[in-house]
């Protein structure tokens, strides 16, 4: 999200902070903000679909459809939106495990 | 055994449960007052948070609220769950990681300055008392509908089973009697659901029952009934809404940011001992509110059902005697308007404002009322929507134990948010004010007392404003949301994923978001209420979803005036990279 100042930081603070495994974590710690600020946009994307598109924006649209007596947008509305937000969060939370493991960042 | 009896025993035994684990969990260090000592279980947080954040509002109006307005309650379904996940994704793991006591901690030590720390404990205290309006208010009315005392008698005593806990057991008291408080309310709202979805549609599971067919051999699904039926009676189409797309969409907005900004929400996950295990906590407590959230579309649309069956066009003399229990209570009424003493339900008003009895009884018998009738509208029948859920077991002629339960379920959902409340409310006083800003000298043992006093203070203002109420209870509550979004929310996400902002720009950010937003607010529902419809909004957005617009002038103010003022410090620059990664979290810390 704000790629320049994290850059710039790096820079800025590496000479003052001494030794070089600081700069190396704050290298790996670079990469793994990025991927997680990238993982972070796909899920919100689908959060903004599934609720504020599928469930308000398109619902006039989807209401044609029908899923086990509901109309789709309505479906959507009222428990599919909610559904998937629990679906991203648990994806979140595996997904996010394996990349502090990779960039060996756990906690 | 008489219901009566069954709900004192309910009710009572509730009560003992809670102040029980009140006292097995009393707190004796600010850090057990503030966060529990850090070291709540993921799940068992979750739980907690999910009864933190079910709220009266949810329990008692929500379905209500579904029931009589269709798709266009979907606001609240998906506001008050999709802003979850913002809190895991976007907040929780981070100020886990920062790991202090409260919000303004964070807003404080980020953008360097105690008139930041100021400006948040302002804002927060502000949202926490809107929003404790409504539990006190929810606890007066299951007290007044189901133990037959007043509702001033009734917040009376809710304040005091609050107060023993919450002043007592600090935020380690109020977790696990949250997690008792979320089994009990979440029996008391299932147990009906599946009742009365099994009676209906021969399908126990609500979430499917509402769309299965009605057993009664017409061959239609629940849903098509509602949408016939209401047609029928000149309403709209129950799946069809009436509000327009952009006020759909900004009220959904500001109640999901402003679920992600409220303060005792974000709290609640300083408590578990890691940053992933906040993001964990996140997932369960959402887990935990769907199972209520889903089933409450469900429990709106059989009570509609049932209600319409059983009043409209129903002779008042042959009601079945929910209606006279309720009508004495005050919260329905029937105004006989064409005089053939049969119950006609339609759209629009019956009469101007609640029913004001006479204390005469009509030719039917029913309760008269002094209002001015709705000459516009045939509708004879006042039903107060907060009445729904509670009226549900009576309307279906389920068992008094399950009357009994929803009584006690009521008060857990309305008593665990008020403490939750009333906890940042005290440690906002106690640790930003005092310790952080005003008496930097005061002593743990002092503080903790602090924390003790304000909590009560903040007790004796909400049960106040639990008596004499500024609006009914959903509606105040909406309002605490768009304060959030348009305030704290703005402030928190900034301080994790824009490094450049200073605290120049999130301090006015801050003020202008929230003035605008408190502004429009007062001036619609205060100032001008009658000028409160849809043609003089700002771009038709009304005032329980303008809290958009005040997050979007809070981001706008805040990144313009960070442009033009100094750059952030460096010790701040690392403060923030090291609150993005999770390793070395550590204990909740003093400082």
């Amino acid at each position: 999200m704000d790629e320049t100042s994290m850059t710039g930081m790096t820079q800025d603070t590496a000479p003052t902070d001494a030794d070089e495994e600081v700069s190396q974590t704050s290298e790996s710690e670079g990469a793994y903000w990025r991927e997680n600020v990238r993982l972070l946009c796909s899920l919100m994307a689908i959060w903004f679909a599934c609720s504020f598109g599928a469930g308000i924006l398109f619902r006039d649209f989807l209401d044609q459809f029908n899923l086990g007596g509901y109309p789709l947008g309505f479906w959507f509305a009222q428990q599919g939106s909610i559904y998937i937000f629990i679906a991203l969060i648990v994806f979140y939370v595996v997904r996010m495990k394996a990349i502090e493991r990779k960039y060996d960042l756990d906690d | 055994m008489e219901t009566q009896t069954l709900i004192y025993i309910f009710v009572a035994a509730s009560f003992a449960l809670y102040i029980g684990i009140a006292i097995w969990t009393r707190a004796g260090s600010t850090k057990e007052f503030y966060v529990a000592g850090g070291g709540v279980n993921p799940v068992v947080n979750g739980m907690a948070t999910a009864a933190d954040w079910m709220s009266a509002a949810s329990f008692l109006s929500m379905a209500g609220l579904i029931a009589f307005m269709g798709y266009d309650a979907s606001v609240y379904l998906m506001g008050w769950t999709g802003g979850f996940v913002m809190l895991a994704l976007l907040l929780a793991p981070y100020l886990r990681k920062f790991g202090q006591f409260t919000v303004p901690d964070f807003i404080g030590t980020r953008y360097y300055s105690k008139t930041a720390r100021v400006v948040a404990v302002v804002c927060l205290i502000f949202i926490s008392f809107t929003y404790i309006a409504g539990q006190m208010r929810g606890v007066g009315i299951v007290f007044s509908q189901f133990l037959q005392v007043d509702i001033t008698m009734g917040v009376i005593i809710g304040m005091g089973i609050v107060f023993i806990y919450a002043v007592m057991g600090g935020m380690k008291g109020i977790t696990y009697t949250q997690v008792a408080q979320y089994c009990v309310l979440i029996c008391a709202y299932m147990v009906p659901a599946f009742f009365i979805s099994f009676m209906l549609t021969d399908n126990p599971l609500p979430q499917m029952g509402l769309g299965s067919e009605l057993n009664d051999g017409s061959g239609v699904s629940v849903l098509q009934k509602l949408d016939n039926v209401l047609v029928e009676l000149g309403f709209n189409q129950y799946t069809a809404g009436s509000k327009s797309m952009i006020d759909m969409f900004c009220i959904t907005m500001a109640l999901m940011v402003g679920t992600a900004g409220l303060p005792h929400v974000i709290v609640r996950f300083f408590t578990v001992p890691k940053a992933s295990d906040a993001r964990k906590s996140a997932g369960w407590a959402l887990f935990f509110i769907a199972l209520l959230y889903t089933t409450a579309p469900a429990v709106g649309a059989f009570g509609m059902y049932n209600l319409l069956n059983k009043v409209d066009d129903v002779a008042y003399s042959e009601v079945e005697p929910f209606f006279t229990s309720w009508e004495n209570a005050g919260l329905y009424a029937f105004q006989d308007k064409n005089g053939d003493g049969v119950m006609q339900y339609r759209p629009g008003a019956a009469f101007e404002g609640k029913p004001e009895f006479t204390g005469e009884t009509g030719p039917s018998g029913e309760r008269l009322v002094a209002n001015t009738p709705n000459a516009d509208s045939e509708n004879e029948v006042y039903v107060d929507r907060d009445t729904l859920v509670l009226a549900n077991p009576e309307i279906a002629n389920l068992p008094g134990w399950v009357v009994a339960l929803m009584a006690a379920g009521g008060l857990a959902a309305a008593l665990s948010t008020a403490a939750g409340l009333l906890l940042v409310i005290s440690s906002s006083v106690s640790h930003d004010l005092l310790k952080s800003t005003f008496a930097p000298n005061i002593s743990g043992k002092g503080e903790l007392f602090a924390a003790r006093i304000a909590a009560t203070c903040a007790i004796l203002v909400a049960g106040y404003l639990g008596i004499y109420p500024p609006g009914w209870v959903a509606q105040v509550v909406a309002f605490a949301f768009g304060l959030a979004a348009s305030s704290l929310f703005p402030a928190i996400f900034m301080g994790i994923f824009f490094k450049g902002m200073n605290k120049e720009g999130a301090i006015s950010g801050m003020i202008s978001g929230l003035v605008f937003t408190f502004g429009y607010i007062l001036y619609f529902k205060f100032v001008a209420p009658d000028l409160n419809s849809a043609e003089n909004w700002l771009f038709g957005i009304s005032p329980e979803g303008i809290g958009v617009i005040g997050m979007l002038i809070n981001f706008g103010i805040a990144i313009a005036v960070a442009s033009m003022t100094k750059s952030t410090p460096a010790h701040i620059r690392k403060l923030v990279d090291s609150i993005r990664v999770p390793r070395g979290a550590g204990d909740a810390h003093a400082h």
